[in-house]
């Protein structure tokens, strides 16, 4: 465990000295808050370069990030790859498993012409001596990152049996300046936190934000016009619609169905916050709730057939589950003194949440296949905006620290977590995209 | 009545209403001298003007704290109720902006709920003392605008409020 550690230390070192000189405003921390019996081990030696300049993503560090923040593999460091093979031909296998291996990547660069660069990759069985993939891929130098992605998904999920979700990417909201001059943004970045683009700016108040299913657009609560109303913008040609603006109340929550036709969202114009469900082309809403409470946050199940959401009708905000199409809510999270904020996993089994109880707001998962049975994966004192990846894998949750907001990845067993810090300013409201279309 | 009509009344009232003396910030040439006092009613008498907002003790009071995760108004806001409800009983063009605030436990969406409902509280409020329901408005902020940034109960207590903002005097 401590060589582990210090391995990773050493590689973060080495990874952040890599990125922290061009980018600035990003840095990478890894730490393992757990036992890793269960973490495949896997080499990923670096990938050769035929000739040309040096490129500006090493391939085979962005994979090994990828594979240690997921807790399901620890990647050899960098330091104690003794061996450099490129191709699976020159593999001594003996090696390896030496070195207590299970997996090996191999690698190689070269100049396809006009900016392009071809990746080659090899994953091998150490124990098999035995092929399991091998893919090229042709892109930008500027793409190198998003092709090491892809080359992390394809053989997580040739290993593990589930769709890696590193080539995806995330949203958030950052504030930056104080008292009246805070400028606040939404901004799309990769998976791992990299190539941070912002999309909206305002100088008022931005929060909630949530993707689209096919991953275009994001619906976001903005009080720019003096109240919260809520807008969906297309992230690529940044056009926006209005799409709830109620001069009374509260306009807030959105939160796509997973066929991506409607929104449901929280509206208070009726005198208190309720869960309606907005049609997007006839603009028509349905009203879910009739309580003198706060009912806010719903979250689809991934079957489109009911709606998570949070009310404090028994007193303290506590999960609550009702049908789509309108009916009783029925009341599922009963640990803790107070649980708000649900996301479901793609199965519909894993649903997170912010667990409070005294000044401690932790993120907890229940996991419903098994009895509603709680588990912690972050420490508090002030987490929340829990958000899957797409795969269910690991999490993205905002936290608080010193007077700022920062961003955590964890895996979904809580074992294995990693910081995104920006430069300055105050980071929250994380949102994992979902899957980019192969 | 125009505008001006109506200062030039509101001056004139004070002339003849004690109360009125003390709060008076209108100089003594633009009152009309040749009307008769003695004919104000009483009911106009000690009503408030614009300039009591920056002058009287009570209407400078502009922010109301509350408990955690409640929306009940403390006894000791009682008083601050009841000049801003005679406020806008007595200036029935005033505009009162009511913008609710949480400390940071708990989830953002939940909480602009939670500062509505403190909103709605202080609007229930002014409108039991007098207020009108066309002259209050309620905005939640929740958690968004912290007066204070610290985490600790002192300073959350500052940043459960609600602030009573004047849109229209």
């Amino acid at each position: 465990m401590r060589i582990l550690r210090s391995a990773l230390s050493i590689l973060l070192l080495a990874a952040a000295a890599l990125v922290a000189a061009p980018l600035g405003a990003q840095s990478l921390n890894i730490e393992i808050t757990g036992g890793l019996k269960t973490a495949t081990p896997i080499t990923v030696v670096p990938f050769a370069q035929a000739g040309g300049a040096p490129l500006p993503t090493d391939v085979a560090d962005v994979i090994r990030n990828d594979f240690n923040r997921s807790g399901k593999f620890r990647s050899l460091a960098k330091s104690e790859i003794v061996e450099t093979p490129s191709r699976g031909a020159d593999i001594k296998f003996a090696t390896w498993r030496l070195l207590k291996q299970d997996f090996i990547t191999v690698g190689r660069l070269s100049d396809a012409g006009g900016g392009m660069v071809k990746v080659e990759y090899e994953l091998w069985d150490v124990n098999k001596q035995q092929s399991l993939l091998a893919q090229s891929y042709t892109a930008p130098a500027g793409d190198l990152r998003g092709v090491a992605h892809q080359i992390a998904d394809a053989i997580y999920e040739k290993i593990t049996g589930v769709r890696g979700a590193f080539w995806t990417r995330i949203a958030y909201i950052t504030a930056v300046g104080l008292g009246n001059n805070t400028t606040y943004s939404l901004v799309v970045a990769d998976s791992d936190g990299y190539n941070p683009q912002v999309v909206a700016r305002s100088r008022e108040s931005l929060l909630s934000p949530a993707w689209s299913p096919d991953g275009h657009k994001i619906a976001y609560v903005s009080f720019e016009s003096g109240n919260s109303n809520i807008y969906v913008q297309d992230i690529t040609t940044g056009s926006r619609q209005l799409v709830e603006s109620h001069a009374r109340g509260i306009n807030g929550a959105p939160a796509w169905s997973p066929d991506g036709s409607r929104l449901a969202v929280s509206l208070s114009y009726v005198g208190n916050p309720e869960i309606f469900v907005l049609d997007l082309a006839s603009r028509h809403e349905t009203r879910l709730t009739t309580n003198l409470a706060i009912d806010t946050e719903p979250n689809w199940a991934p079957d489109g057939q009911s709606i998570y959401f949070t009310s404090d009708r028994s007193g303290r905000p506590q999960i609550y589950q009702v049908p789509a199409g309108g009916g009783s809510p029925t009341r599922i999270s009963f640990q803790g003194q107070n649980n708000a904020e649900a996301d479901v996993g793609y199965d519909g089994k894993q649903i997170a949440m912010v667990q409070g109880n005294g000044n401690v707001y932790r993120i907890a998962v229940m996991d419903r296949s098994l009895g509603g049975q709680v588990r912690y994966v972050s420490p508090g004192p002030i987490d929340e905006s829990p958000s899957f990846a797409p795969n269910a894998s690991m999490l993205l949750y905002a936290a608080v620290e010193g007077r700022r907001g920062v961003l955590y990845a964890v895996s979904a067993d809580g074992m294995v977590r990693q910081r995104l810090v920006l430069a300055d300013g105050d980071v929250r409201e994380p949102a994992w995209g979902p899957f980019r279309p192969r | 009545m125009n505008k001006t009509a109506r200062v030039a009344l509101v001056a004139l009232f004070c002339l003849g209403a004690a109360a009125c003396s003390k709060k008076a910030v209108k100089p003594q040439e633009t009152q009309p001298p040749a009307e008769p006092t003695t004919t104000a009613p009483e009911t106009t008498s000690g009503k408030y003007t614009p300039a009591d907002l920056d002058t009287d003790a009570c209407l400078r009071q502009r922010v109301v704290y509350f408990d955690f995760d409640k929306d009940e108004i403390k006894p000791e806001f009682q008083q601050i109720m009841a000049c801003h409800a005679k406020y806008l009983q007595d200036r029935p063009s005033a505009q009162i902006r009511l913008e609710g605030n949480t400390d940071e436990r708990g989830t953002r969406e939940y909480n602009l709920g939670l500062g509505e409902r403190r909103g709605n509280a202080v609007s229930s409020a002014l409108q039991a003392s007098g207020g009108s329901a066309s002259q209050l408005n309620v905005i939640s902020y929740g958690k968004e605008k912290p007066v204070c940034r610290e985490h600790n109960e002192d300073c959350w207590s500052k940043n459960r409020r609600v602030e009573i903002v004047y849109t229209a005097k």
